[in-house]
Order: structure tokens, then C-alpha cells, then sequence
């Protein structure tokens, strides 16, 4: 493992999703794509018969992109084709907004034509005739550049009537979001796409595959991952599932942010590089020459992992039998399974890393004030726990921490995680439960009992 | 089946489903299946606390106060669930609390009710819904009907650790004519959203800003007008939405609480009037589910209003040359009798309100046989059409109608213009007016001055009072016993709030005394007693007994209907 300051090693890096995006001279337009090889998957895929694409979306083992990692081909298994006669829609959720996390954005920005083609495919395995790119509404940018890409699709019959003689007809129209967090949550952007308020449903019965918009059966899949099934369909997949890991195939889009010398997005097949290797090798190592302190795997909601940890990690050995392994944080693969193990989730795949500079408190006060920001509003607990534990951060910030405030915070926290409708319930107190838990002292040390302060301040 | 259609019976299950045992506190009961676990609870005895479940509404999920411990059958490898000697499965019970509004019995379904982690999501939410929460019980007017301030009690930590400013809100903000709401006490359980999306019809309410800032907002532009709009303030769980006409008048626990009815409309809509020394203070849907389910409209509920006007009559009294004067009940009661008994059957006419009640009407017809019968003397009733919403309201705006028709009192005013016309020819020189305005019925003033006997029983003073020989005064629909038939054919009684002002009278008290006093026979002196006489005379009666009608009606005989 290289340490600071060490020159990168990009080579490594596996770029299928982001193979073109960054090229010189590449740009969104559909010529440019067509010249790169654009829709000839689509042209292959329509030759298919839409069960067997899902098959191989299945043997591909895709896992989604969004962040809970859901078997992308079991997703779309749950339409019974057979019985349905409903309308089924595809949506793609470009609604990214957590903090830490910046991958999509690339794809829309600077390749909109595979996540489209990659959309055309999907509605057709799943024999939707509607799809919706469902964008932030911040992602003004990204709105007009999507709209053109389909445009140019549709003038090219990619989109439209009988697309390429196949028979086969789709539509995609970008919808634009309101610019809340939970419009991203998969009910929550069927709700908002159908004019309401973005409150997420209670599930069950609402699973979009069975009751999704307009009470249709609905697909909800990431940018990424939908661009993934045009390379699944390019390559099978089987060749698919054996890229990266079992159980992690394919690449998976990291975004790091925060105290790395280069921070960025990157490409690397599914367990195939180390946390270590990511941050010292690929981002330059720590900032000013300062130590690593922490880091959030899966974007913001995701549990922080502190610096010197060791975890005990369950996995299968090449024999395919179990085995513990004792594990360094710099050491855990990135994949899906080795860093849930670990205790945190590799989420949206959006790293935030912060040096031994760092004020803890001040971190999750800064994250606390995003979720209380953002949520909804619909379930108790979160509505007013997010609300409190903000206030609560705020205070220690500000010096008016009470003893008593660490051990609330992790109440407040313990009252919400799973008792809300949606996952932003577990989203804002999750991060409060780990840096509690791993930095107590910090916390301890805000945490001062009223004479102390009044002490301090005379003493100042 | 209600009058009302609900879009939603979560505490009715269909008809034909079948039982299913689930596990509920330990212990395996039998409920129908698809009932939701908050009513299977409540079957039992046992309160799932919530706040925005609502038997009648869409459910959604968000207050997470009945937040439970579920089980489910525990499965054996060949995935059927494992059953123990009793034929039971064995159950596993999951880690995460489940909603139980949301969550219906299927065969083997586990609730806990309360476990240390159901006593913990309850504390917590309570501990949560408080924390922004004004708490300004002294002043809130739904002190005595808060469930925030019982739950608090009941499972509230006791204190706070809030120690933070608190979110305010809108004080006060005016939504609609007849409903407030203070934005700072709501708890956002979207009960109202709900009702007036999914019942009234009138989608005007709803949530703006993020977050712990979220309120109840109206529609810019619009205001809560629906005629159904004070059924929110009953359903809302704590003080955000109260009624203009109740809020600080006087606190729910002072309050008389009894069971009677709507007599705005035919459609009877169940109500418990709140009374207070002599003195009606609102009326609440009372829950039926043969008539109203748990609603009533607006205009029926501010119904009450009159029976305190100013312009009440209370003194019995007969008319000389120097305007009315108070009498003694006996004496004025047989200075009618006599005029009544002088007059020739064929000219005495009764003018009769169908929002009497059946007991009432019957004693009239009784006076009516025994001053000469049908169809000698005429009697009618005066229609008051309005026009129905589709939803409670009726387009008979009389509550008793069917019973005035099945009483053979009158129908809907077909010989009003018969009797106006006996008037013109002198025919009929005797009119006795129950509980309505000729004039307003259409029989012009100075017709009125050529009859020689006009007896006025009423309420309030009206034109017809003003020209009345004898002003009897009768008692209003919060002061009398009595039965009505509504018009789905339920028959269902009035039961006595208040007691009648100054020196009147029920109605029935008074055409008992005067039937008394032209040597008729004893009716009763009861509503009870005068009841049992007309089931026992009137064929469409015939079976029902006061006792058996309950508080909730019965329906009359099927060939009556």
C-alpha cells in the first residue's frame, strides 16, 4: 500500500460505465456516441426476446446502484408478464443528492446516450412503453442535456414508434424534480411524479414491482445501474458476472470527497481494490501531509468507519467455505458485502474522508443540518427527532453542550432508526449513532457541565 | 349499510371473511380475516394507542404511534410454518416494530401489544410529538378531548429533555367559516387532509415546508368551506382544529352528554347533544353505521341554535283585544278544547310540521279521530325541500316525513292549497297550527284574521304566532322524548337534553292534555307509553318496542318499508 504522496496508480482502474465520459473530445452529442459504437446493444436487444435479457440481467448479478444493492434482475423478476395487464413503467432515478455522493451526475452530464440506451433496453425487457428519467431539480444542466440526448434519439427512431423496425414503441421524458431529498426515496419519486407530495408509501403492500406509479407495476433502477444492462447485453452475462466478485460483480462508480489529495470519481470492478489502496494510491493519500481520522463509505447516511479499526469480517474462502478474517479499515475491498460487514454500507458508493483535523462534532452538526433539512416531515420520529438532533449538535457547536447531550443524542437516534416509514429514518440517525459511538470522547469533551463552562469562560 | 358512503371501513370487515386465528397478547383469538390488528385489538379489549388511523379514512402510516411486535409462523424446511401440539405455529417475532394500521389478521399472526419494544417505540414518539408541541393545555380548547394530552399520560415519559427553542407556528389562522387552526399544536397526523380529500370532496388542505417545520396549511386562495367541514374538528387528535362556534365556550368534561338525533333532515344522522344547566352547547356525530357512520354535516350540527333565540316563546297565552295574554296551561288548554269541540268537524284543519315526532303526530291524529276523523278535518304537513349532497344531506330537509306519512297526518303538503282554498270558502274556520308558520306555508295574513279559532304551537314567535287566538308553547327537539322515522325507513328516538324554558312545554305533553280535556282517552303520559299505544295501533309499528330501539333505531318492518 502506497502511503502519502505516493504516485497514483490508475491503471487498475476498470472503466465500463465511464469509459467514454472522460475522453478527450467526447461529447453528449448522439454522433459522437454513435461513433464510440452507441445503440448497438439496443439493436442487439431488440432482437431478443425481453425474457431472456432479463435472464442475463439476472446471470449478471447486478446489483443496484442507488444504495441498497438489491438484485437488480430478482427487481425486475417480480412483474409476472404473464398476468399483468397493467402498464408497466420504467423510472430512472437521477434524483442524487446525498451529500458525498456525485457519480451519476457524470454519466448525465458527459454520456447521457448509454444511461438512454441503457433505459430503452430495460423498458423493453420489462415491456414498459413509458419511461421517466425522474432528475433534481438543481440538475438544471443535466435536464437540458438529457432532453436534447432524447431528442436526437427520437429523430433517430432509438425512441418513438416501431423503434428500428422492431415493433417495439417507448418514450422517455425527463421529469423534473422539486429538489428534495426524498423525492429520490423509490415511493417517495413515484409519489412526486404523480403530482403529489413526495411522502414516501408504506410498504408493504405499495412494492412498486406490484403497485408502483399510478398504482402500475414500476421499476425503479439508478443511473448506473441502468447503464450497466447495456453492457450486460453487450458482453452476457455470464462474462458480466465475472468481473469483480461473487455477489459484487461488475464496477462499481466511487466518488471520494473530502480531506484526499485528489478527490474524484472512479471505476474499479467490485472488491478488486482496497480502501487503503483507494485513498493512498488513486487519491494521492490524507491532505497536507495530515492523518486519515474517519471516513463514510456509502455516502452520508452511511455509519463512519474510524481510522485504526479492525473488524472481524465473515466471508466465504476460495474453497467456498466461511471463514473470519481479521481486517484493518485501509484493508476492507470495496464491495458490497466486506464493508456491510464491516458495519457500514457501501451505499451509493459516494467516500467521505476527513483528517485527524477534523472536529467531529462540528462534522455531524454539518451533516445533522442536511437531514433535518430534508426530511419529509411524514413519520414522527423523523420529523422531530432529525429536527432535535440538529438543535442538540448545534448547541455543542456553539459551546453549550450539557454532560447529559451524548447519551440523548444516541436515544434520539435509537428512536428513530426503524420506526419510519421510509429508510431516511435510519439515513439521519445513523450517522448520529457511529460518530457518537466511535468519537464519544469528542463528544464527552463538548459535552461540559454548566459550572465548567461558566469556568471556562471566566478563565478566557 | 350507512347513508354515507365511507371510502374506507377498516373496523368492518367484508361479510364472508373467514376466521382466522392470530396471537394476540399471549393468548390465540378468532377474528375475521383482513381486520386490521388496531380493531383486532380493540375486540379484545386492548388499545393499540394511534393518532392518524382512522376507521374511515386511507391509512398513512405516519404518526407511528401503534407502532407493535409482530410475529410470523415460523417456516420448517419445507417451508410449511412449524405448529405446535395445540395445532398452533410457533411464531418468530421480528425485530423491527410494524405499524398495526397498517398490518390486517392473516392465519398465525403475532401481536405484542405491549413488550419493552412497543413500550419504547411508545415512549418515544410521545417524547417526540411533545417536543414542539406548545403544551398549552390551560388554554387549548380540546383539553378533556386531546389524545395527545391522555397518550401523554398514558405513555409519555413524564418529563422532557427538550431543552431546545421550540418550532413555531401559525397562531389562529382562519381556514374556513367555521373552523380555526393553530398550526403550532398540530401533530400532522393528516386526518383532516384525508377526510376532506376522501369524504367532503373538498381537497383544499394540506402539508407545505420540510421537515420538523412542516405545517398544516390551506390552499393559498382557498378557504375550507364544505359543508362538512366541522367533522375535522372532531377527528383532529388534538387542539389544531376547532370550531369557531364551540371553541371557549364552555370545557368538554362540564358537559351533559346525550344520545339523540339530527332533526336538520330526513336523513336522522345520530348525535350526542353537549348540554350544560339548561343550556345546548353543540352537537357530535354520534357513530351509526346503519345511518351516519361517524359524520354529520355542518349545517346540521348548528342546528341548535334557535332553541336559545331570544324570540322563544315561553309563556302560554290567548289573545284579547289588548294583545296576548299569559294563562294558566289548564285554563288555556280547555278555552281550546271548547272552541275546538264548537266547531263543526268539517271546519277544523291541522297545519302539522313533520318534524314532530311519531308519539306527537300520533296524539294529533288521536285529536284528530276524536274531533270527527278523516276525512272531515284536514290535516297536512309542510314539505321543506333543500337539496341533497350526495353525501348526509337530504333533499326532505323534515325528519319525520315517512312518519307523518305512515301516521296518515299529511304528505308533503298536497293539500296545503285544499286547505288554503276551505279557508277562502269559509269552509274551514278553525286552524291549529303545530309547530309551523301558515304564513310562511302559504296562506296569506289576512286569511288567517277570517278564522274564528287559530291555535299557534310553537317555538318560536312567527307570523302566525303574531295572529294566533292561543299561543301554546311547545319544546324543541333537545327537549322531548320521542321517535322519528329517517328516510332510509330507520326509526330511531330523540332522547331529552335540557328541560323545556320558562312555562313551556314538550309538545306531547300538551296534545295529551288537550286530548284529555275533550274526554279523550289516556294515550300515555309517557314517550314510552305513547309509543307502545301506536305500535299496537299503527300497522307499520307493529313489533318495534321503545326499549328495543336502542340507541341506534331499528328499521321499520320490511312491509312498512
Amino acid at each position: 500500500m502506497a502511503q502519502d504522496g505516493a504516485v497514483p496508480n490508475p491503471t487498475r482502474e476498470h472503466r465500463i460505465i465511464l469509459r467514454y465520459a472522460d475522453l478527450p473530445g467526447y461529447t453528449p452529442d448522439i454522433d459522437c456516441y454513435l461513433q464510440h459504437g452507441g445503440y448497438q446493444q439496443l439493436r442487439k436487444a431488440l432482437a431478443m426476446d425481453p425474457a431472456a435479457i432479463v435472464a442475463e440481467v439476472k446471470a449478471s448479478g447486478l446489483r443496484g446502484r442507488g444504495g441498497a444493492g438489491f438484485p437488480t434482475g430478482t427487481k425486475w423478476g417480480f412483474i409476472d408478464h404473464a398476468k399483468n395487464r397493467k402498464p408497466v413503467y420504467l423510472l430512472c432515478n437521477a434524483d442524487e443528492s446525498e451529500p458525498g455522493t456525485f457519480k451519476d451526475r457524470q454519466i448525465l452530464y458527459k454520456d447521457p446516450h448509454q444511461l438512454i440506451e441503457g433505459m430503452i433496453i430495460s423498458s423493453f425487457a420489462n415491456h414498459a412503453h413509458l419511461a421517466y428519467i425522474y432528475i433534481r431539480g438543481e440538475m438544471a444542466r443535466g435536464a437540458r442535456i438529457l432532453e436534447r440526448a432524447l431528442a436526437e434519439a427520437r429523430a433517430k427512431n432509438f425512441l418513438g414508434a416501431n423503434i428500428l423496425g422492431s415493433g417495439y414503441d417507448l418514450d422517455i421524458f425527463v421529469f423534473r424534480g422539486a429538489g428534495a431529498y426524498i423525492c429520490g426515496e423509490e415511493t417517495g419519486l413515484i409519489e412526486s411524479l404523480e403530482g403529489k407530495r413526495a411522502y414516501p408509501r408504506i410498504k408493504p403492500p405499495y412494492f412498486p414491482a406490484a403497485l408502483g406509479l399510478y398504482l402500475c407495476p414500476t421499476i425503479v433502477n439508478n443511473v448506473e445501474t441502468l447503464c450497466n444492462v447495456k453492457h450486460i447485453v453487450e458482453m452476457g452475462g455470464a462474462a458480466y458476472a465475472k468481473i469483480g466478485t461473487p455477489n459484487n460483480t461488475g464496477t462499481r462508480i466511487w466518488c471520494v470527497s473530502g480531506d484526499v489529495c485528489r478527490p474524484g470519481y472512479f471505476e474499479y470492478d467490485g472488491g478488486a481494490i482496497t480502501m487503503g489502496e483507494l485513498l493512498y494510491d488513486v487519491c494521492g493519500g490524507i491532505r497536507n501531509g495530515n492523518r486519515l481520522k474517519a471516513l463514510i463509505p456509502g455516502g452520508s447516511s452511511a455509519k463512519v468507519l474510524r481510522a485504526g479499526e479492525v473488524y472481524r469480517i465473515r466471508r466465504k474462502n476460495a474453497a467456498g467455505a466461511m471463514e473470519e478474517v481479521e481486517m484493518r479499515l485501509e484493508d476492507l475491498p470495496l464491495d458490497f458485502d466486506t464493508i456491510a460487514a464491516s458495519g457500514s454500507m457501501s451505499g451509493s458508493g459516494g467516500i467521505i474522508v476527513m483528517d485527524h483535523t477534523r472536529d467531529m462534532v462540528e462534522c455531524l452538526d454539518n451533516l445533522s443540518a442536511f437531514y433535518a433539512h430534508e426530511s419529509c416531515g411524514q413519520c414522527t420520529p423523523c420529523r422531530e427527532g432529525a429536527l432535535w438532533m440538529r438543535k442538540v449538535l448545534d448547541r455543542m457547536t456553539g459551546g453549550q453542550g450539557r454532560p447529559e447531550d451524548p447519551q440523548l443524542l444516541l436515544d434520539l437516534a435509537g428512536q428513530i432508526a426503524g420506526r419510519t416509514i421510509c429508510a431516511f429514518g435510519e439515513a439521519c440517525s445513523w450517522p448520529v449513532e457511529s460518530f457518537v459511538a466511535k468519537f464519544r470522547e469528542e463528544f464527552e469533551s463538548k459535552a461540559v457541565a454548566k459550572e465548567e463552562q461558566g469556568r471556562l469562560q471566566a478563565t478566557h | 349499510m350507512a347513508l354515507i358512503k365511507n371510502p374506507f371501513d377498516h373496523d368492518l370487515p367484508p361479510g364472508d371473511a373467514r376466521m382466522v386465528h392470530v396471537h394476540l397478547d399471549g393468548e390465540w383469538v378468532e377474528v375475521p380475516a383482513g381486520l386490521n390488528v388496531i380493531e383486532v385489538a380493540r375486540r379484545f379489549g386492548k388499545l393499540i394507542p394511534h393518532y392518524c388511523y382512522h376507521p374511515k379514512l386511507s391509512i398513512s402510516g405516519n404518526c407511528r404511534m401503534c407502532l407493535f411486535e409482530m410475529g410470523m409462523p415460523k417456516l420448517g424446511p419445507d417451508r410449511k410454518p412449524i405448529v405446535d401440539g395445540e395445532g398452533h405455529p410457533e411464531l418468530q417475532w421480528m425485530p423491527r416494530p410494524q405499524i398495526a394500521c397498517a398490518t390486517t389478521a392473516f392465519p398465525g399472526l403475532g401481536i405484542r401489544t405491549s413488550s419493552t419494544l412497543v413500550e419504547s417505540c411508545q415512549k418515544g414518539v410521545m417524547e417526540f410529538l411533545l417536543a414542539n408541541h406548545p403544551l398549552d393545555c390551560p388554554i387549548c380548547d380540546q383539553a378533556g378531548e386531546c389524545k395527545l394530552q391522555e397518550f401523554a399520560f398514558d405513555y409519555g415519559k413524564g418529563r422532557s429533555r427538550f431543552v431546545e427553542e421550540k418550532v413555531r407556528k401559525p397562531k389562529r389562522v382562519d381556514i374556513g367559516p367555521r373552523i380555526l387552526l393553530d398550526d403550532e399544536r398540530c401533530i400532522l397526523c393528516t386526518r383532516c387532509i384525508r377526510f376532506a380529500r376522501e369524504l367532503a370532496g373538498d381537497d383544499c388542505l394540506g402539508i407545505t415546508e420540510r421537515g420538523g417545520y412542516n405545517r398544516l396549511s390551506i390552499h393559498p386562495e382557498k378557504r375550507f368551506t364544505s359543508n362538512y367541514s366541522l367533522n375535522t374538528a372532531d377527528i383532529c387528535p388534538v387542539g389544531a382544529l376547532t370550531t369557531k362556534d364551540f371553541r371557549f365556550q364552555m370545557r368538554v368534561w362540564f358537559l351533559k352528554e346525550t344520545k339523540s338525533i339530527c332533526v336538520d333532515c330526513a336523513t336522522g344522522c345520530n348525535v350526542t347533544v353537549g348540554s350544560r344547566e339548561g343550556i345546548v352547547y353543540r352537537l357530535t356525530p354520534r357513530i351509526n353505521e346503519a345511518v351516519n357512520s361517524h359524520w354529520m354535516c355542518d349545517q346540521g350540527r348548528l342546528g341548535f341554535h334557535p332553541i336559545h333565540s331570544k324570540h322563544r316563546v315561553l309563556e302560554p297565552a290567548r289573545r284579547d283585544e289588548n294583545g296576548l295574554f299569559p294563562g294558566e296551561w289548564a285554563l288555556l288548554l280547555g278555552q281550546v278544547a271548547e272552541a275546538l269541540r264548537k266547531l263543526e268537524p268539517s271546519s277544523v284543519a291541522f297545519l302539522v310540521s313533520a318534524r314532530l315526532t311519531n308519539e306527537e303526530l300520533f296524539l294529533v291524529r288521536s285529536l284528530r279521530d276524536l274531533l270527527g276523523g278523516e276525512p272531515a278535518i284536514l290535516t297536512e304537513v309542510v314539505p321543506r325541500k333543500g337539496q341533497a349532497d350526495g353525501l348526509l344531506r337530504s333533499d326532505d330537509l323534515n325528519p319525520n316525513s315517512r312518519g307523518a306519512r305512515i301516521l296518515g297526518i299529511g304528505a308533503d303538503g298536497e293539500k296545503l292549497s285544499l286547505l288554503r282554498q276551505r279557508i277562502e270558502e269559509g269552509r274551514v274556520s278553525g286552524l291549529f297550527c303545530l309547530q309551523e308558520d301558515a304564513v310562511a306555508a302559504g296562506l296569506p295574513e289576512d286569511l288567517l284574521g277570517r278564522l274564528s279559532v287559530l291555535v299557534w304551537q310553537g317555538i318560536l314567535v312567527d307570523k302566525t304566532c303574531e295572529k294566533a287566538h292561543w299561543v301554546l308553547p311547545g319544546a324543541s327537539f333537545a327537549e322531548k322524548n320521542g321517535s322519528m322515522v329517517n328516510r332510509a325507513g330507520r326509526v330511531q328516538r330523540l332522547e331529552r337534553a335540557i328541560a323545556s324554558p320558562g312555562r313551556s312545554r314538550e309538545d306531547a305533553w300538551i296534545l295529551r292534555k288537550l286530548l284529555l280535556a275533550l274526554g279523550g282517552e289516556e294515550p300515555g303520559q309517557s314517550s314510552p307509553e305513547i309509543f307502545a299505544k301506536m305500535a299496537a295501533t299503527i300497522p307499520a309499528f307493529h313489533g318495534l318496542t321503545w326499549a328495543g330501539l336502542g340507541d341506534q333505531g331499528q328499521p321499520l318492518p320490511a312491509e312498512a318499508r
